[in-house]
């Protein structure tokens, strides 16, 4: 895994050995680039390289390209969350080589959330490709250089694969298994779910470790500080594919409403100090979901920072 | 009715040569009609599978049945006695026959040997072409009875497309327009005003794209 793919500093981070540190910015509902700006603003010199998430929930947003374009002409290094919900794989080759056209190196291949949860429910979902595909076409295009019709591709794109890995859905069983067929599919990082249950975690790299999959691919296990217990109790019970220990809501509600969303940061800073030590765990991605501005606080007191010059 | 092909026989050989002891099952309804999954099929498949594994000198057992209807609990019973006779079935119902049938009896693998392929009429003395594609919510009373959603490549709900050349779709000389069929019958009923009506934005959730659908009813319900 050392030989570098693209000019990222995400690859760059990782391959040096050193634990790779993302976060997340979700683009503006309307076409007000400075709220780009700003979220990516508070956190870059906290972070390797920035999420930017692609419609998320089904609801429509500033297209998740336009929004990496505004974060690279910052100097910001953007990884380019893509779903299979909205488009074919024209459109997707298409804004595969529009991104690399701006040197954006890095990219998240997933399938997306069901246009039922978001603000057209009534609308199509595309899915020509499932994120496996995905993968497969982006590593397709760059190692290759070619299109998936087979023609050549004047510059190929330079991206860092990466997708997205959920240790905690049903059934657990099959978990590494889809795991390995992402790494198969040529995914070269991966970032988790939002992590809650420590131990189950620990057993799901476990068992990636024995199957020897952390020595080819980096895991970033996926943080979210929680707010209130209001927060989580509703990803306990309405997100699917969520595990939220008890512990973590009973200790929440411990504390007074006004000091939660404190406490849920302490929560996310033990269990990244606890995870960071943890074989086969390369790095962490921290969505802070409409907190960006509590991500240096995060990254500074889990030892994370300053982040490694490469 | 359920329109669906017969596979080319090297894909069920493939299938099924680990197994020794095979049923082929045919389907009373819409395969029948369609000559790709009846008793008629069943009886040619099973003699080509025999004549096939007798010259590869394998020994099989390739037992024949056709039922009323394999997307129906009643009917697939009837297997249930001797279903532990066969190694495999290779069920030549449509998509849904098969599914109901390795749900009902879940340590038979089952093997589909023919392609489910459309919702469709049979047009000519060997062909069958597609009518419908399920969107659950019908709009042919606004477009002179012709479906737009399988019958335009795009599925166009205010159409022709720029491609409609002499009737025929831009796919090629093999394709209707829809929308040339669409214009022809609104003419025919001096309805071309409906024409300019503008048909909005469609509510896909009742196709597949909400999910699997399901229809209950609450006064049929036992």
């Amino acid at each position: 895994m050392s030989e570098l793919k693209t000019i990222g500093r995400l690859e760059s981070v990782l391959k040096a050995g050193h634990l790779g540190v993302t976060s997340e910015c979700g683009p503006p509902r309307g076409s007000d680039p400075e709220e780009v700006k700003k979220k990516g603003m508070l956190i870059k010199d906290h972070v390797d390289a920035i999420n930017v998430t692609d419609n998320q929930t089904a609801m429509t947003r500033m297209s998740s390209l336009a929004a990496c374009v505004h974060l690279k002409l910052m100097g910001i290094e953007p990884v380019l969350q893509m779903v299979t919900r909205d488009r074919n794989r024209v459109a997707l080759q298409s804004d595969i080589l529009g991104a690399a056209s701006f040197d954006i190196p890095n990219m998240l291949c997933l399938s997306g959330d069901h246009q039922s949860f978001g603000d057209c429910a009534q609308g199509q979902n595309v899915h020509d490709l499932d994120s496996m595909q995905l993968i497969q076409t982006v590593r397709h295009m760059r190692d290759e250089g070619k299109f998936l019709g087979g023609d050549n591709i004047k510059r190929p794109p330079r991206i860092f694969v990466g997708a997205a890995a959920n240790p905690f859905a049903d059934p657990f069983e099959i978990r590494v298994p889809r795991l390995a067929k992402k790494i198969a599919c040529g995914a070269e990082f991966i970032q988790t779910q939002c992590i809650y249950n420590l131990d189950k975690f620990k057993e799901w790299v476990r068992r990636a470790r024995d199957r020897g999959l952390c020595e080819k691919t980096f895991i970033m296990a996926g943080m979210t500080p929680m707010k209130s217990v209001g927060m989580a109790k509703y990803m306990k019970n309405k997100v699917p594919g969520m595990d939220v220990p008890d512990e973590i809501i009973n200790r929440l509600a411990g504390v007074e409403k006004g000091k939660q969303a404190q406490e849920g940061i302490n929560i996310c800073v033990e269990h990244i100090q606890a995870l960071k030590e943890v074989e086969g765990v390369a790095g962490f991605h921290i969505m802070a979901i409409e907190w960006e501005e509590k991500v240096p606080e995060i990254v500074e007191r889990s030892g994370l920072y300053p982040r490694p010059e490469v | 009715m359920i329109i669906a092909e017969k596979k080319p026989i090297e894909e069920i050989i493939e299938e099924v040569r680990n197994y020794d002891r095979i049923l082929i099952l045919g389907c009373n309804e819409c395969v029948t009609v369609c000559e790709a999954g009846g008793k008629k099929e069943v009886e040619v498949l099973a003699s080509a599978l025999r004549m096939y594994f007798i010259t590869q000198g394998a020994e099989k057992t390739i037992k024949e049945k056709t039922i009323e209807r394999q997307c129906d609990h009643e009917y697939l019973e009837e297997l249930r006695k001797n279903i532990d006779e066969y190694d495999a079935i290779v069920s030549l119902a449509c998509g849904v026959g098969v599914q109901f049938a390795a749900e009902k009896y879940m340590t038979t693998p089952l093997i589909p040997g023919v392609n489910t392929v459309c919702l469709g009429a049979n047009e000519d003395r060997g062909v069958w072409t597609e009518r419908c594609q399920a969107c659950g919510s019908c709009v042919l009373a606004r477009t002179g009875g012709i479906c737009p959603v399988s019958r335009c490549a795009k599925r166009l709900l205010n159409g022709p497309c720029g491609g409609s050349t002499n009737g025929k779709c831009e796919l090629g000389p093999d394709t209707d327009c829809a929308w040339q069929l669409i214009i022809d019958r609104l003419k025919a009923l001096g309805k071309m005003d409906d024409y300019e009506k503008i048909a909005p934005i469609k509510d896909w959730s009742t196709d597949r794209a909400g999910g699997p659908r399901t229809v209950t009813r609450e006064d049929v319900k036992i």
